[in-house]
């Protein structure tokens, strides 16, 4: 592998870039899902490549192959150099990166027990053994499991003299119980919706989600949605619970503070940010509740690692400070231009695409309002919504309306009647103004969000969120006639 | 053997033949290869510029109602036999399923197809993307706007062959160009275009068409929320048919309760016609599913009344018919899905829409759409890069981006006038692509706006 990135690095400079590196990536999966009692999907995937990213007066290429032979590193090397000169067609002020020093480092994901070590028969237990809690509940129509484990190895390297092996490792798992009757169609999922609860580590984290123990409430729930009362429409206080206030972090912060959005690298396709340069250090993003950081050390998140893939520690930087803005997510191109360096979220989803600014893990730091309980006791009159079920936000992410899978009415401090099909809508800034509670360590917990979409190739990432639930005021819920 | 280029000869019947081999019992190989370039512009300038060369092959193996799967995109012999034992032993450890996905039978494959397929977008340089790009900033910069966007060619092959004869092959190409150009007060204005052949893309009129919705952007203003008579644009015609897709034309999705397609039942009006076919050459063709399934024209939506699903080999077995080649790769939970649309045209013109509505809202193309309940297909998200408030006939203003939240079946039901003329439109985030007419629906439902610049 050595003689691979070495003759990459020095093909790259020999044909005039100024700067070189190069990432070889290994990344296995594995997968299982149990689906109305049988075992519907068993599944392992591996892929293997490189990337030479080039920096040819001033203007990026990159190319990337699976075939690892020195006469294919050499034909992708020139590649990325022919490719960067074209972009001089058209290209702008030259790209400067800034002076993370070069680290020479190895990285492995803690972990207690290896996911790809656990036999198939322990897994399809779990997997089983919640279908049939699932089962046992009449009027259940559909019942899913699914069990994932992954793998990351990479190299990265740099003509800067970055030497830099990592292991990243994640776990998920997930279930989900879906009702039908003549007219309605509803779904209840544990831990999470979108296929469960991810993190970066072994499967331990999956015993802990306790997914037979959840089958038959959650398919409880499902059935009780079909009869529930439609959400209520209007303005209303909700409390919302961890897993969904993980989302709304993720759409209403961790995309805007992405700083290449803010620069409309990425107008074309995500958008932009209504968190322009101007608003660094001068906006009011939230009440003083609300603070939030970017921390890619935090033990567990799918946003956890090393370094990122241009060889930056990773770092906890703050974002959101008591309600004010004071923070990005940087590469090394780009953090220059705000007079800093790079806190390391440059990311690529694989060895065949450029890494992009991505989430690391946004995290909402706990309040002060306790246990869950606690919260909805000092709520005299609102409405408690859990686990996404939808979501948009327009391309400044600004407007975003969201649905969840369940709610419950609050009254005088208590959980009273299910209602179904919650929605709610709001402007960022305003939302995050009205928050006047937030839960406290004890409800806090790191999610994983496995499905961000970012960039041209589009590139599927994994990013983490923590959170405890919070409350909101004056929140408009129920949109739209249907 | 090495098969990381598209090969359009014998490197993919290579690989799944060995694989094949080494399979004891039944099995189905999938081999997917793709060449793939693009050419990234923001702020009027390049800024990322890549390009990727990919293969891998998926090995599904049964044997006694037990099914394992396994990819690699490590294809020498050492990488094929390991996949093949990979697959062989999760399937060996796998629970048995009564209900397993066959292979699909010999008959039902589609040969060797290069339907779509251009030596010259396969072949398209660097160059020659930045070309097309740089007609596009120019476009922007003779308005004195900026031009982000993103000109991408590709071409792709997968082929599939199993143990019951089965052998399907089809090579394909894209080229696609599309840019956002945006102006001051935050005007923006969006054009693509996309085909098999890149000769077949107009750079200058992409970016002419972009820059004169910018231009007319200019100076919007709010526009409070309600129900207006809309004329919906081609690009937000296909992105209403991409997520319908999503929500309901799939026979799994139908026997789960979960899509608004009832057979037999009047879902929309009796002017809309909507159907799936990989083979017409005036959409982006494909030949076959992943499971190596001729894809067929399957009507599943014919003047209003919902008649026809598509199927995979699982559904298709349920349902008792032949599968209409429409299945994912392998494993697959989610079933069939329909990703080559089509929207019967009807009459009339964008102009003539517009002659006709006394006030209502011009939507260029919708954007970060979603599905709030799949079972009523009801949508929500956001307009973008061109929308305009039309009054008396004609267009009075640009307005800032609203929210829609509709059920698209009723609205669906609601259409007073179908151009004439069709487009293809390629998906912003999936490959469901369609060729559809821009659409006159009335009190489409509109919940909310984007935010002034007060405090933001």
């Amino acid at each position: 592998m050595n003689e691979l990135i070495d003759l990459a690095l020095d093909a790259a400079q020999r044909a005039g870039a100024g700067y070189a590196d190069i990432r070889i990536t290994e990344r296995e999966t594995e997968s299982m899902t149990v689906k109305n009692g049988a075992l519907e999907a068993a599944a392992s995937n591996l892929s293997i490549g490189f990337g030479v990213r080039v920096l040819v007066d001033g203007a990026w290429g990159f190319a990337g192959s699976a075939v690892m032979t020195r006469p294919e590193v050499e034909r992708i090397t020139r590649e990325a150099i022919d490719i960067a000169r074209a972009s001089s067609l058209a290209s702008g002020p030259p790209v400067e990166l800034d002076d993370t020093p070069p680290q020479v480092d190895r990285y492995a994901t803690p972990l207690q027990e290896d996911p790809f070590a656990v036999s198939i028969d322990d897994k399809l237990r779990i997997l089983f053994e919640a279908d049939a809690a699932m089962a046992s509940v009449p009027g259940v129509s559909v019942r899913e499991g699914t069990v994932e484990a992954g793998r990351e190895r990479k190299t990265f390297a740099s003509s800067e003299g970055a030497r830099i092996e990592q292991e990243l490792t994640e776990s998920g798992a997930g279930i989900e119980a879906t009702a039908v009757n003549a007219n309605e169609s509803q779904v209840r999922s544990w831990p999470n919706s979108s296929g469960g609860q991810f993190v970066s580590g072994g499967f331990e984290a999956v015993r802990a989600m306790n997914l037979p123990g959840n089958g038959q409430r959650i398919a409880e729930e499902a059935v009780a949605l079909l009869t529930a009362e439609d959400c209520p429409s209007g303005p209303m206080t909700v409390v919302i619970d961890s897993s969904q206030m993980a989302l709304q972090v993720h759409e209403s912060c961790g995309h805007p503070i992405e700083l290449d959005r803010v620069l409309g690298m990425e107008a074309s396709f995500a958008g932009t940010s209504f968190l322009t340069l101007d608003k660094l250090g001068h906006l009011r993003y939230g009440s003083d509740a609300v603070s939030i950081d970017a921390d890619a050390t935090a033990a567990g998140g799918l946003g956890t690692f090393g370094y990122d893939d241009e060889g930056v520690p990773a770092q906890n930087v703050p974002i959101v400070s008591a309600g004010d803005f004071v923070g990005y997510l940087t590469s090394r191109e780009t953090a220059p231009i705000i007079g800093r360096r790079s806190m390391g979220s440059s990311r690529a989803s694989g060895w065949n695409v450029i890494p992009l600014i991505r989430m690391t893990n946004i995290n909402l730091r706990p309040g002060e309002a306790g246990r869950l309980e606690d919260l909805i006791a000092d709520t005299d009159d609102g409405l408690f919504i859990s686990t996404n079920r939808s979501w948009s936000i327009d391309d400044r992410r600004l407007n975003f309306q969201f649905g969840t899978q369940v709610g419950w009415r609050i009254h005088d401090g208590k959980l009273g009647e299910m209602v179904k099909n919650p929605t709610y809508t709001g402007i960022t800034p305003e939302f995050w103004g009205s928050c006047d509670a937030i839960c406290g360590p004890s409800e806090w917990r790191l999610w994983g969000v496995p499905n961000c979409g970012k960039g041209e190739p589009m590139q599927t990432h994994r990013v983490g969120h923590g959170a405890s639930p919070a409350r909101f005021r004056n929140v408009q819920v129920g949109v739209g006639t249907w | 053997m090495v098969a990381t280029h598209v090969d359009r000869r014998a490197a993919p019947d290579e690989a799944i033949d060995l694989a094949l081999r080494l399979v004891r019992g039944e099995a189905e190989a999938l081999y997917l290869a793709r060449d793939a370039a693009l050419t990234r512009f923001a702020a009027s300038r390049i800024h990322q510029n890549v390009s990727e060369h990919d293969a891998s092959l998926r090995v599904r193996v049964i044997d006694d109602g037990r099914t394992g799967v396994a990819s690699t995109n490590r294809l020498d012999d050492q990488g094929i036999a390991e996949v093949v034992a990979r697959a062989t032993e999760i399937c060996r450890r796998s629970a048995p399923n009564p209900d397993p996905t066959p292979l699909a039978p010999a008959e039902a494959g589609c040969g060797e197809s290069d339907l779509g397929f251009v030596a010259t977008t396969a072949d398209a340089e660097p160059d020659r993307r930045a070309e097309g790009a740089r007609a596009v900033i120019a476009a922007a910069q003779s308005d004195d706007l900026v031009a982000s966007g993103a000109f991408s060619t590709e071409a792709s092959t997968i082929a599939i062959a199993n143990t019951n004869g089965l052998r399907s092959r089809h090579t394909t190409t894209q080229a696609k160009l599309l840019t956002v150009m945006t102006g001051p007060d935050r005007a923006s204005g969006y054009a693509q275009a996309i085909s098999t052949d890149i000769g077949a893309i107009d750079a200058g009129a992409v970016g002419a068409e972009a820059a004169d919705k910018a231009v007319r952007s200019i100076g919007a203003t709010d526009l409070e929320p309600g129900a207006y008579d809309v004329i919906l644009e081609e690009y937000a015609v296909q992105t209403v048919l991409e997520y319908l897709s999503y929500a309901g034309f799939s026979a799994l999705a139908v026997e789960e309760g979960r899509s608004f397609m009832e057979l037999g039942k009047q879902v929309m009006g009796p002017n809309v016609s909507i159907w799936d076919d990989g083979a017409d050459t005036t959409g982006l063709p494909s030949a076959t599913d992943f499971e190596g399934v001729a894809k067929q024209r399957v009507d599943l939506v014919t003047d209003g009344v919902a008649s026809a699903l598509v199927h995979d080999s699982a559904t298709a077995r349920r349902a008792g018919v032949p599968s209409t080649g429409h299945a994912l790769p392998a494993p697959n939970t989610f079933g069939p899905m329909a990703w080559n649309l089509f929207m019967a045209p009807g009459s009339s013109s964008k102009d003539a829409m517009l002659a006709s509505i006394d006030r209502g809202v011009w939507v260029t193309r919708f954007h970060y759409v979603n599905i709030v309940h799949p079972r009523k297909a009801v949508l929500t998200g956001m307009t973008k890069d061109g929308t305009f408030l039309i009054e008396n006939g004609r267009i009075v203003r640009p307005i800032r981006n609203l929210r829609f939240t509709e059920e698209i079946p009723a609205a669906f039901s609601r259409i007073q006038a179908i151009g004439a003329e069709t487009r293809v439109v390629g998906a912003e985030y999936s490959g469901i692509n369609a060729r559809v007419p821009a659409l006159r629906i009335g009190a489409f439902a509109f919940t909310g706006a984007t935010a002034a610049e007060s405090g933001v």
